[in-house]
C-alpha cells in the first residue's frame, strides 16, 4: 500500500508540464529552497465544484502558471449516443450540465428537430421558454451560492438554495423529476402544463423580484465582496473571442452577444428583453451580468406566461425516427454559454456521431490566462466566476 | 438580413421530408390492400421507388464560395442543407481556407472543432471546423477528409481555443495535429490504450491492462 503511493504521485505528475519544476530541482537546491512551488489542487476540493484538478505553479502567493486536469467524470456520452436511438439518447443529455438539465434537453431537441425538419407547436415553444428560463434562474442561483461561498460569504448559499427549491417544485410537478428532468421530447413537450402552472410560475416571479434585491443587498455594495472580485480575473473582449468564451463571461467583458437575440430559437424573437453587459471584464462585472440576467429571465417568463397560446404541445413526429442522412449543428444560449449539438446522421435510427459543444469545457480553457499573475485565493474566485459544471466538461 | 440558422429559409426543405413520410406509408398501405383483393385492379402507378433518405442540399453561392473556389480550385464544394452552410475542402488547404475565412471574412470565433470516423471510406476521418462571425452573424462549417495516420495542421495559431478541442480529437480519434503546442490526452488517462470514438472501438471496450494495473480489479465492467 505505502509502497505504491510515491509511485502514484510521481506518475500523477509525470504527464504535467510542471514536472521539471517538481522533480528536476537543480543540484544543491532542495525542493523547499526553490522559489517556485507546485501545488496540486483537487480533484477532491470543495472549491473546484466537482472533480476538477488544477496544478498551480506558485511563487509565494502569486500564481505563475496553471494546468487543468479534467476527465475524472468522463462517461463517454458521445460514444453512448452512437448505440442509442435519437429518442433513447434524449435523457442522457440531462447528465451533461446537471444543474441546467432543461436547457440541455432544449438544445438537443432543437438540433434533432432541425435534422428531421419538424417544428414544435407554438404552445410547446412558449412552454419551453418558460421552463428553460426557470432553469437559467436555478442554474444562476447555484452559481451565486457556491461562488459566494468560495469567496467566504456563507449567507447567500442558504438563501439561493431556498429559492431554488421553488423552481424545482415547479419542475417536479411538471416533469415528475427535480434535476434530471427529461424535460422535452423531439417535436414538443411530453405533456401539457399542469393545472395551476401559470399561477405557480407567476407567484415565484413576484417573490423572486424581492429576493434578487436581497441578494444584491448582501453582496453588491459589500466592501469585502468588492475587494475580492473587482479587478480579479480580468479578460479583454478580444481574448474572450480568441479563447472561445461564451455566455456571461463574454458579456461581462462587454460583448453584447446572446444567441437568444443573435439567432433566436424557440420563439425568443417574440419577447422583449435586454442583454446585460459589463465593462471591465472582471469577476465583479460577471457577477452583475448574471444578476441582471436573472431579472431579464423573469421578464421573459412573465411575457411568455401572459402570451401562452392554446393548442397542441407536440408536433407530428414518426414513432420510429429515421432522420435523413446529413449533418446539422444547432446551438442555444445555455446558462453557461453556447451549448451546441453537432449531429451526423446516416439515415438509420441511431446517430452516427453526436458531438456536444460544451460551454463549460471551452470556458474552462480560459482559466489559465485568467489566473496568471493573480493570488492563490483568487483561483477559487475565478473558477467560480467561470461557472463550470464538471459533468459537462468531461461528458 | 442576418443569416441565422433559424431563418425561414429552411421551410422549403421541411416540406419534402415531412410530407414524404405519410405519402410513402399511404402508398404502401394502398399497395398492400390492393394485392390480396385482385390483380386486375392495378392501374395506379406502381410503388414509388423509395426516395433516398438524405437531407436536401442546395448549392451555396455568394462571395465566400466564389472566393474559396477561385483561390483553392474546383475541389472546393459549397452546400447548404437545412439552411446551414458548409464547405468541403482538401485537407492540405484546410488551414489556408480557415485563415482566409478568419482574416478576410471576419470569422473570428471558432465555435467547435471535431472529427467523424468513417472506417469504410478511403479517407477515414472527416475533420469539421465550425466558425462564427460576430460581424455578419453567420455560422459556417468547413470539412476536410483525412486519411488514417495523416497529420492535420493545427489551427491553434489562428484560434487559441482550438487547443483543448484538438487535444480531445487526438484523445478520442488518435488524429495528430502538426504544430500543436501541447498535444496530450485530455479526457482519458495519459497512458490509456485506445481511442474511444473510433468506430472499431466497442462501446464497452476498455484497456484491460490499465484497469488491472491502476484500479487493481480484473474488469471495470
Amino acid at each position: 500500500m505505502g509502497e505504491g503511493e510515491p509511485r502514484n504521485r510521481e506518475r500523477a505528475m509525470s504527464e504535467s508540464k510542471f514536472y521539471d519544476t517538481l522533480y528536476d530541482v537543480e543540484p544543491g537546491h532542495t525542493f523547499l529552497d526553490a522559489d517556485e512551488l507546485v501545488l496540486n489542487m483537487g480533484p477532491q476540493h470543495p472549491s473546484t465544484h466537482g472533480v476538477l484538478r488544477v496544478i498551480l505553479k506558485l511563487d509565494g502567493e502569486k500564481v505563475l502558471g496553471t494546468e487543468c486536469v479534467v476527465g475524472y467524470l468522463h462517461r463517454g456520452i458521445e460514444k453512448v449516443a452512437e448505440s442509442r436511438t435519437y429518442v433513447q439518447f434524449n435523457p442522457y443529455v440531462d447528465r451533461l450540465d446537471y444543474v441546467a438539465a432543461v436547457s440541455n434537453g432544449l438544445g438537443y431537441c432543437l438540433a434533432i428537430e432541425k435534422l428531421v425538419s419538424v417544428e414544435a407547436p407554438k404552445r410547446a415553444q412558449y412552454l419551453r421558454v418558460i421552463l428553460t428560463e426557470l432553469n437559467r434562474l436555478a442554474s444562476h442561483q447555484v452559481w451565486l451560492g457556491t461562488h459566494a461561498l468560495d469567496i467566504g460569504a456563507i449567507t447567500p448559499l442558504f438563501y439561493v438554495f431556498r429559492e431554488r427549491e421553488d423552481i424545482l417544485d415547479v419542475f417536479e410537478k411538471f416533469f415528475g423529476a427535480r434535476l434530471t428532468t427529461h424535460a422535452f421530447r423531439i417535436g414538443g413537450c411530453a405533456r401539457d402544463a399542469y393545472a395551476g402552472f401559470e399561477k405557480d410560475v407567476l407567484t415565484f416571479c413576484d417573490k423572486q423580484d424581492k429576493r434578487l434585491n436581497e441578494y444584491e443587498e448582501l453582496l453588491t455594495g459589500n466592501r469585502i465582496w468588492i475587494d475580492r472580485t473587482k479587478g480579479v480575473g480580468v479578460i479583454s473582449p478580444e481574448a474572450c473571442i480568441a479563447i472561445g468564451l461564451t455566455g456571461p463571461p463574454l458579456r461581462g467583458s462587454g460583448v453584447k452577444w446572446d444567441l437568444r437575440k443573435a439567432q433566436p430559437y424557440s420563439s425568443y424573437e417574440d419577447f422583449d428583453f435586454e442583454i446585460p453587459i459589463g465593462k471591465n471584464g472582471d469577476t465583479y462585472d460577471r457577477y452583475l451580468v448574471r444578476i441582471e440576467e436573472m431579472r431579464q429571465s423573469l421578464r421573459i417568463i412573465r411575457q411568455a406566461v401572459a402570451g401562452l397560446p392554446e393548442g397542441p404541445v407536440m408536433a407530428k413526429v414518426p414513432k420510429i425516427l429515421k432522420p435523413p442522412a446529413g449533418d446539422v449543428y444547432h446551438s442555444i444560449e445555455a446558462p453557461k454559454g453556447e451549448l451546441g449539438f453537432y449531429v451526423v446522421s446516416d439515415g438509420t435510427t441511431n446517430p452516427y456521431r453526436m458531438r456536444v459543444r460544451p460551454p463549460s469545457f471551452i470556458n474552462l480553457q480560459a482559466l489559465e490566462q485568467m489566473v496568471a499573475g493573480q493570488l492563490v485565493a483568487d483561483v477559487v474566485a475565478i473558477i467560480g466566476t467561470l461557472d463550470i459544471v464538471l459533468g459537462e466538461v468531461d461528458r | 438580413m442576418a443569416e441565422a440558422d433559424n431563418t425561414p429559409e429552411q421551410k422549403p426543405a421541411a416540406e419534402p421530408s415531412t410530407a414524404a413520410v405519410p405519402e410513402a406509408t399511404k402508398a404502401a398501405e394502398t399497395a398492400k390492400a390492393a394485392t390480396p383483393a385482385a390483380a386486375p385492379a392495378a392501374p395506379k402507378p406502381p410503388a414509388i421507388p423509395p426516395k433516398p433518405n438524405v437531407l436536401t442540399a442546395t448549392p451555396w453561392e455568394g462571395e465566400i464560395p466564389s472566393r474559396l473556389k477561385r483561390s483553392y480550385g474546383s475541389g472546393v464544394e459549397t452546400t447548404i442543407t437545412v439552411g446551414q452552410k458548409f464547405a468541403v475542402v482538401d485537407h492540405t488547404v484546410a488551414h489556408e481556407v480557415l485563415r482566409t475565412l478568419r482574416d478576410d471574412f471576419n470569422f473570428n470565433y471558432l465555435v467547435d472543432e471535431t472529427a467523424v470516423h468513417f472506417p469504410k471510406k478511403p479517407l477515414a476521418f472527416e475533420m469539421v471546423w465550425i466558425l462564427y462571425s460576430f460581424a455578419s452573424n453567420q455560422r459556417i462549417r468547413v470539412k476536410a477528409a483525412v486519411a488514417e495516420g495523416a497529420e492535420v495542421l493545427t489551427v491553434t495559431d489562428l484560434w487559441p481555443t482550438a487547443n483543448w478541442m484538438e487535444r480531445e480529437i487526438f484523445d478520442m480519434f488518435g488524429i495528430k495535429f502538426a504544430g500543436h503546442p501541447d498535444l496530450r490526452r485530455i479526457l482519458m488517462p495519459p497512458d490509456w490504450n485506445g481511442h474511444p470514438l473510433r468506430k472499431d472501438h466497442a462501446v464497452n471496450q476498455q484497456d484491460e491492462a490499465w484497469v488491472k494495473a491502476n484500479l487493481g480489479i480484473e474488469s471495470a465492467q
